[in-house]
């Protein structure tokens, strides 16, 4: 607006001086750089601008385009398993995020003890996190074996009990991936409301402390508010990498038994390449949009205004 | 002078029952937290140990229904390194690759990531924020959801086995965070510092180099250890766009072993274990600097 305005003014005063004008004109596009710097600055913001023109912005007009097509959400919406795989990313989603984002919330405040055997046993914690992805996954994947399993020899060493087959009942097996994904990803999000918790200035808790806030009342009247936003920007962008999340399915359940654990982000890779139909695959990683979509707003709105204030 | 004594007795005696609720409440809670801490301590060690546990079994003993290695051999463990088995015939040119990759995607994330906020935070180049709203809407797609359409692509331009495609795509959603993480933390450097250089006479690549870099260097390490840990970590686009036995990198040869459940386990933990070497021993020389990156740019996983 200003930009508009200066160029306006200068255009109605100084019509009669061109060079003045253009001047003008150059220096609302440049900002305040002059000529030499605004080139460097220009040459500094390319590299970026055209990896995020090829890599991110075509690959999205692209797939919008691949899953235009209205005949392909009806057949996608008849597929049986896509049915069944709405109601997993759902529960994949509420109960995931939830409970995950619960316990960090709760486990944040025991990490706040002091001692060394806090910061040893937080050490061991966040072990899940550090270990690639693909190495927990798998070793989960064998543990949860109906035969040789490492969980059924546990329990039937210890207690004579035949453990089940827990990856051939679906309910089962999209909890395994749910508790996975708790373990895999608890300690990260642990570390993130820590960092929050330790950002609550003493004198705050202090006082909160003197005037009778402890345990429950200070964790409910206190420390729950000054870390509420917090809580919910991490639950949102929780909500948003899980829904894109393709490794705890794939390589925990692998979508079985029968293809019924599948969620979005594994039945669009399955569709695409597994019966090869690529436009059903980006259709069903499209119908999540609706969800996508509110949530993108929803986080570039806080990310933008909330960026440190952890 | 009686009623003083048995006020004092009385309080004594109060005094005391204090300090035994006092006493008897520190010592619930410290088994609290010694319960809580075995309790934490089991569910997170349980799937790393099971990896450990099968690699140290030796070939053919890997379906046994015992709880910890009865004869524990490192057998697996030399059947990596030495390739000696024909699931691992190309592990090195695996490994090459996967470190390649994390290299390349560590380096363009940081070269990118450091000019743009540099222009955008310390230029102030005119419609940056325009850049940085790019940035933030990169950060916020499920890159998996790009997967087909950016698979479609990397063969439409012919770069199908060719790690610049997995290189692009992770450099693409790795440069974002790394643009947030630089602008947050140039904010408290003085713009003072580059106006007496500029007022010197240096030109702002000069700038750039000499004083913004080497003043960025904690942000530049969380930043570049996020970068690698990202590349190191993904599966899915190496899985698509790297197929041929000798252009794709070990998580890829990893779920190959997954095909059938007759696989040699005890080598697939051995190269679990082998490739979460790496980055374990990242994140523990450097994870002071990664805990303030992850507060600093708000939060990716």
């Amino acid at each position: 607006m200003m930009d508009r305005a200066s160029v306006d003014r200068a255009s109605v005063v100084d019509v009669a001086r061109p060079a003045i004008w253009r001047r003008t004109l150059s220096r609302s596009l440049r900002g305040n750089l002059h000529g030499g710097e605004y080139a460097w600055a220009v040459a500094f913001v390319v590299p970026y601008i055209v990896v995020f023109l090829a890599f991110v912005a075509y690959p999205v007009v692209y797939g919008l385009w691949m899953g235009s097509e209205a005949s392909l959400y009806r057949e996608l919406f008849a597929d049986p398993i896509y049915q069944s795989t709405v109601v997993n990313t759902v529960l994949y989603l509420a109960l995931g995020v939830n409970v995950k984002m619960f316990l960090a919330l709760l486990l944040s405040g025991f990490f706040m003890r002091p001692g060394w055997w806090m910061k040893l046993l937080l050490l061991i914690f966040v072990l899940p996190w550090a270990v690639p992805q693909i190495s927990t996954y798998i070793s989960i994947h064998w543990m949860l074996n109906g035969e040789w399993g490492f969980l059924n020899n546990v329990l039937y060493t210890l207690f004579h009990v035949e453990g089940p087959s827990w990856l051939n009942d679906r309910w089962m097996a999209l909890g395994a991936v749910i508790v996975a994904h708790i373990w895999k990803w608890t300690p990260f999000w642990t570390l993130i409301m820590l960092a929050g918790r330790m950002a609550i200035p003493l004198e705050i808790r202090d006082t909160a402390r003197v005037d009778g806030a402890t345990g429950l009342r200070g964790f409910v009247h206190i420390t729950f508010p000054l870390l509420a936003n917090l809580y919910l920007i991490c639950t949102l962008l929780s909500t948003i990498f899980l829904l894109g999340d393709f490794n705890a399915v794939n390589f925990v359940s692998g979508g079985g038994p029968a293809n019924s654990t599948h969620v979005l982000a594994t039945l669009g890779i399955r569709n695409a390449f597994e019966i090869a139909h690529p436009r059903l695959g980006v259709a069903a990683v499209m119908s999540a949009l609706p969800l996508v979509i509110p949530l993108v707003i929803v986080l570039m709105r806080k990310l933008r205004t909330t960026e440190v204030q952890l | 002078m009686s009623t003083i004594a048995a006020d004092a007795r009385v309080s004594a005696r109060a005094s005391s029952r204090a300090h035994s609720t006092v006493r008897r409440r520190r010592y619930l809670n410290n088994a609290g937290t010694l319960v809580l801490s075995v309790v934490l301590v089991v569910w997170t060690l349980a799937p790393i140990y099971n990896m450990v546990l099968i690699s140290l079994e030796p070939e053919g003993d890997v379906f046994t229904d015992h709880i910890w290695p009865r004869v524990p051999s490192v057998e697996s463990f030399w059947g990596v390194l030495t390739q000696g088995h024909w699931y691992l015939e190309h592990f090195w040119r695996q490994f090459a690759n996967s470190l390649y990759i994390g290299a390349m995607v560590t380096f363009f994330a940081l070269l990118f990531g450091s000019l743009t906020s540099f222009a955008i935070g310390r230029m102030r180049i005119r419609h940056g924020w325009l850049v940085s709203n790019a940035a933030l809407l990169t950060y916020v797609i499920p890159a998996s959801f790009l997967a087909i359409p950016f698979y479609r692509i990397m063969q439409n331009y012919g770069l199908a086995n060719n790690p610049w495609s997995v290189i692009a795509a992770l450099v693409a959603f790795a440069t974002p965070y790394a643009i947030f993480v630089f602008q947050e933390y140039a904010r408290s450097i003085p713009i003072e510092v580059d106006e007496s250089a500029r007022i010197d006479g240096a030109s702002p690549l000069q700038v750039y180099l000499r004083i913004y870099l080497p003043l960025m260097a904690p942000a530049l390490v969380a930043v570049g250890t996020y970068a690698l840990l990202l590349a190191w970590n993904e599966y899915l686009y190496q899985f698509l766009l790297l197929s041929s036995k000798s252009s794709m990198t070990v998580p890829v040869a990893l779920a190959q072993f997954l095909s059938s459940d007759q696989s040699p386990w005890n080598y697939m933990m051995a190269t679990a274990i082998i490739y979460a070497l790496p980055p374990v021993a990242i994140y523990y020389a450097f994870r002071r600097r990664m805990t303030a990156g992850l507060t600093m740019g708000g939060v990716k996983g």
